[in-house]
């Protein structure tokens, strides 16, 4: 039973994936929704980012002073600067364990 | 004009640095898996079956929890409906593919891929190949997430859950996105969308990660409006 649900699940996965790419003619979408679409990555990710920064494991908001928080930006400015993927998360990272446990 | 074989490498190294939350993340939810007691082929197979992390434990959670497959199903097809905002994006550099190789190279769209092929395809609009970053990208990403999760299935609870690893998440993302918080109605967007998901958060569904893009893709639509 579990094993059919994750098939199906896997294949409504997959029709996402594959709709707009195979399906779905370019030329049906006007030039103003194209514009909208170049905005598509700002407009998902921080839906990722942000409930991933101020929500614990138990669906409840952090505290202000969280350590998370601090993460967060230290990985902004690290990133921002320095255009580097890797510097981003590993500055991120340590800067959060930094606070967890050794303050 | 680059070749197949420059474009495919370019793919796997723009993904590559995503590689330092893609395998912690993958570690964690396969130790998930098996955690709360499902068994470790099953746990598995989801990461070929289905393919898409956060969406991978939201279903075991569920499950786990008592709920029906319809409920865990609707969840996975909600989540990942984003992958039809991706889709619209791509189809753009893809329109010049066979059905079949449209077909197929969907499987191997994911969030971390679809951000940098996208990048890429940007700033190479008139390359011929350009379907070859995807490959590259989605094909780097899904190895090493077959292999994270297969890591997190044996390991299990060898891996500390102090670290917070989950973390390593929003980061890649912030990695993503950051060189674009210079651009004011890229901020205004994201702004949008990041206050939306917090406030749908307890929304049905997970549906605030489909909800809260929306509601920001209708105010960058009026902010294109103003601009003219």
């Amino acid at each position: 039973m579990t094993w059919l649900t994750i098939i199906i699940a896997g294949i409504i996965t997959y029709c996402m994936r594959m709709t707009m790419v195979a399906l779905v003619d370019r030329d049906l979408l006007g030039e103003r929704v194209k514009a909208v679409l170049a905005y598509v990555p700002s407009a998902v990710f921080p839906a990722i980012i942000f409930p991933g920064i101020f929500i614990n494991d138990y669906g409840t908001f952090i505290e202000m002073n969280d350590p998370k928080i601090f993460g967060a930006i230290v990985a902004i400015l690290v990133g921002y600067f320095s255009r580097n993927v890797i510097a981003t998360i590993i500055s991120g990272l340590f800067s959060y364990w930094i606070i967890i446990f050794l303050l | 004009m680059l070749s197949k074989k420059q474009i495919f490498t370019k793919g796997i190294l723009a993904v590559a640095p995503h590689m330092f939350s893609v395998i912690p993340f993958g570690i964690v939810c396969g130790a998930i898996g098996i955690e709360l007691g499902f068994s470790p082929v099953l746990v598995y197979a989801m990461s070929i079956i289905i393919f898409g992390g956060a969406s991978q434990i939201v279903f075991l959670q569920l499950l786990s929890g008592g709920a029906s497959a319809l409920i865990a199903v609707t969840s996975v097809g909600v989540i990942n409906s984003r992958h039809l905002l991706y889709g619209a994006v791509l189809s753009e550099y893809l329109e010049k593919l066979s059905f079949i190789k449209k077909l197929l190279i969907s499987y191997l769209v994911v969030d971390q891929g679809f951000a940098e092929s996208n990048k890429f395809f940007q700033k190479n609009k008139n390359e011929t190949h350009l379907h070859y970053h995807l490959l590259g990208s989605g094909g780097t990403l899904w190895v090493c997430w077959q292999i994270s999760t297969l890591a997190g299935i044996i390991l299990g609870s060898f891996v500390p859950e102090e670290l917070g690893l989950k973390f390593a998440v929003p980061l890649t993302f912030i990695a993503i996105v950051v060189q674009d918080i210079k651009k004011l109605y890229h901020v205004i967007v994201m702004i949008t969308c990041g206050l939306s998901s917090l406030l749908f958060f307890d929304a049905p569904f997970k549906s605030y990660i489909i909800i809260s893009p929306i509601i920001a893709l209708f105010v960058a639509a009026l902010v294109l409006r103003l601009k003219k």
